[in-house]
């Protein structure tokens, strides 16, 4: 009897932990690009979370009118980057050598035009999408122990886009034009680099890294106006625990937050019903453990106030 | 000598003392709670311009001040409707229907709060600071959601106004002339403040913190104060603002509630005390306009916050008070 609730308790700790990592990717591909462009423009830009919303809502759209899932994460991806862009071009670029209370204020502005035109175009009710069929089953990851595989697709995808971003940024040219553009931005133009064109294009690698995220959360969640600012800020978490401008601390603080998350509503409301009433314990749990992330943010900002890896100092 | 600067303020002064009688006389009640609404929120956003506009602290997340504020209120009404105990107080307190008790309450509430999250985000400057602000805001947005006792994502009504001893404040002008003398009281003892040695050191840490730092000034304890007193009259704001709709909802501390308060300052004129009148004015009535023509009026909000950015930085008190108007 006591084995068997032991082994209970390690694989409902194993699926908590995959849940974990499934979600902290997810923020890894916001947090990356969010903190790419904050590292290399000093942007901050709230509206990150509109074009995650602006992916779910595509990828969703263009799968149910072509059936196929890929088709629609690829016309996702697509749009997303050319939004990206268009913004950059048409107010971004704009707003680079501003202080940052004017940064939030128009891309605040933008996220209301956003939240606007998708409701204009989509209509205020939530979208459903289900896994592509490959995809919409569950996988034994141990014997007798299944697991949906739409979630192991996610973190396989998420880890890929990992590694990719770490080949783009060490070894390729965008990748070292991207390092030098953080550090020494005048040294890099007057070294004959178009910053203009480096700047669009790594606002648009952002904005795919949150379409990306988007498309992929789309069949995990309602697809509704307002969904890309709940992410945002989780994001933001993610962000400052672990340092701005880093992407290796973009990867490490996401999936912190992830497993820290999911940990504290797991196991929080069960161990509360350890000594309260259940239903006490349920109240107080569901309250307490969605501050979870946040008493990890404290902390951390308590022992290091500029997140776990900082990337280059000299900018707060 | 009349100034203009001097002249502003008067007309502004006159302007708020008559709108009641205006809008009785025209036959328009509902002008009444539109320009209570529009006190409110000078206070928050006023309170919000002490931290942002005087000691360039930009804190996306004044809003949760307000929530709690709020809240102060729609609980003790609650538990006084009920008859039944406030929880984590000591003794068998059953709340209090009495404005004198809820006002307090209120601003207590969310010095408190301010003092706590004022502790551990001004550890922090910069782009660090608007996202701590925001992030601990919206923990408190999801904590009173996940509150099933006070309503949780319903929200909380508000059976009735909070009784004061003498004035009826369920009679909206009489409400209204009370918010008036609260913005009042609130702009004097901002106006006290920003002129002080106190207030030199904050607008010091805006303009070169480690200076003031050089200078044996602990500047972090200035900036503490100046925090928790801007989450006191966001607080203040928050009561009347639950007396006002007679109902608190999470919705109150949403994130967009903190990001409207920030453009209420920078349209009205950031690190002015006047400003914060017209922003809270300028963008409620823009909003009351453009939601008379089509439901979608956000997106032409947007676009315009984005010009207003791009090109025109100085708010309405600027271009009232004309070139070289500092403060008002």
């Amino acid at each position: 009897m006591q084995g068997h609730y032991l082994l209970m308790t390690t694989l409902l700790f194993l699926e908590q932990t995959l849940n974990g990592l499934q979600q902290g990717v997810m923020l890894f591909l916001m947090a990356a690009g969010l903190t790419l462009v904050f590292g290399i423009m000093h942007l901050l830009n709230l509206a990150h979370g509109s074009l995650y919303m602006v992916g779910a809502y595509v990828c969703a759209t263009v799968t149910q009118a072509s059936g196929s899932f890929l088709i629609g994460v690829i016309s996702a991806l697509g749009a997303c980057a050319a939004s990206g862009m268009v913004i950059e071009i048409l107010a971004m670029r704009r707003l680079y050598a501003r202080e940052h209370l004017d940064q939030v204020l128009a891309t605040f502005g933008i996220i209301l035009f956003f939240n606007e035109l998708v409701k204009i175009l989509w209509g205020p009710q939530a979208l459903f999408l289900n896994p592509p069929a490959l995809l919409n089953g569950t996988m034994e990851i141990l014997p007798d122990t299944p697991y949906p595989t739409y979630r192991l697709f996610i973190i396989a995808v998420g880890l890929i886009v990992a590694l990719g971003l770490r080949h783009l940024i060490l070894n390729t040219r965008v990748g070292m034009l991207i390092r030098a553009g953080a550090t020494h931005r005048e040294m890099v133009g007057a070294l004959g680099v178009n910053i203009d064109w480096l700047y669009t294009v790594v606002f648009g690698l952002g904005a795919m890294l949150a379409g990306l995220s988007g498309a992929l959360a789309g069949p995990m969640l309602a697809i509704q106006v307002g969904m890309g600012e709940n992410i945002l800020i989780l994001t933001f978490v993610v962000i400052i625990v672990g340092g701005v401008g880093s992407v290796r601390g973009a990867l490490v603080g996401a999936l912190l937050v992830g497993l820290v998350d999911t940990y504290a509503r797991a196991f929080l409301p069960m161990g509360l019903r350890e000594f309260m009433e259940p239903a006490n314990a349920d109240n107080v749990g569901a309250a307490a453990s969605g501050m979870g992330i946040y008493i990890l943010m404290a902390i951390v900002l308590l022992f290091k106030p500029s997140g776990l890896f900082q990337a280059y100092k000299g900018q707060s | 000598m009349i100034t203009r600067i001097r002249s502003v303020q008067i007309v502004t002064l006159l302007i708020l003392f008559s709108l009641p009688f205006i809008a009785t006389a025209m036959n328009q009640p509902f002008w009444v709670d539109l320009s209570t609404r529009i006190l409110i929120y000078a206070i928050a956003a006023m309170s919000l311009d002490i931290i942002l506009g005087y000691g360039g602290m930009v804190s996306l997340g004044h809003a949760m001040f307000l929530g709690i504020g709020a809240y102060s209120v729609g609980i003790l009404t609650h538990h006084s409707f009920e008859g039944s105990a406030v929880p984590f107080l000591p003794g068998e307190w059953t709340g209090s229907m009495s404005g004198l008790v809820h006002l307090p309450a209120s601003i207590l509430a969310s010095s408190l709060l301010g003092l706590i999250i004022g502790l551990l985000s001004l550890r922090t400057v910069g782009v660090y600071f608007i996202m701590i602000t925001l992030a601990f805001a919206q923990m408190m947005f999801y904590f009173m959601i996940s509150l099933p006792t006070y309503g949780g994502e319903d929200g909380l009504n508000v059976w009735g106004r909070s009784e004061i001893p003498g004035l009826d404040l369920s009679d909206s002008v009489t409400f209204y002339f009370v918010c008036l003398m609260l913005l009042l009281a609130f702009w004097f003892i901002a106006r006290r403040l920003v002129d002080s040695r106190f207030g030199g050191v904050l607008r010091g840490c805006k303009q070169n913190e480690q200076r003031l730092k050089a200078l044996g000034y602990n500047t972090m304890r200035y900036k503490l104060i100046a925090f928790t007193i801007a989450g006191a009259g966001a607080g203040l704001a928050g009561g009347l603002l639950a007396n006002l709709n007679e109902f608190v909802g999470p919705g109150i501390m949403h994130w967009t509630k903190s990001g409207e308060l920030i453009v209420m300052v920078l349209l009205g004129g950031m690190g002015t005390l006047i400003g914060p009148i017209f922003g809270s004015a300028a963008l409620l009535l823009l909003e009351e306009i453009l939601s008379a023509y089509t439901e979608h009026w956000m997106i032409v909000l947007g676009p315009i916050l984005l010009l207003v950015v791009l090109f025109a930085r100085r708010g309405i008190y600027g271009f009232l008070a004309g070139e070289g108007a500092k403060d008002g």
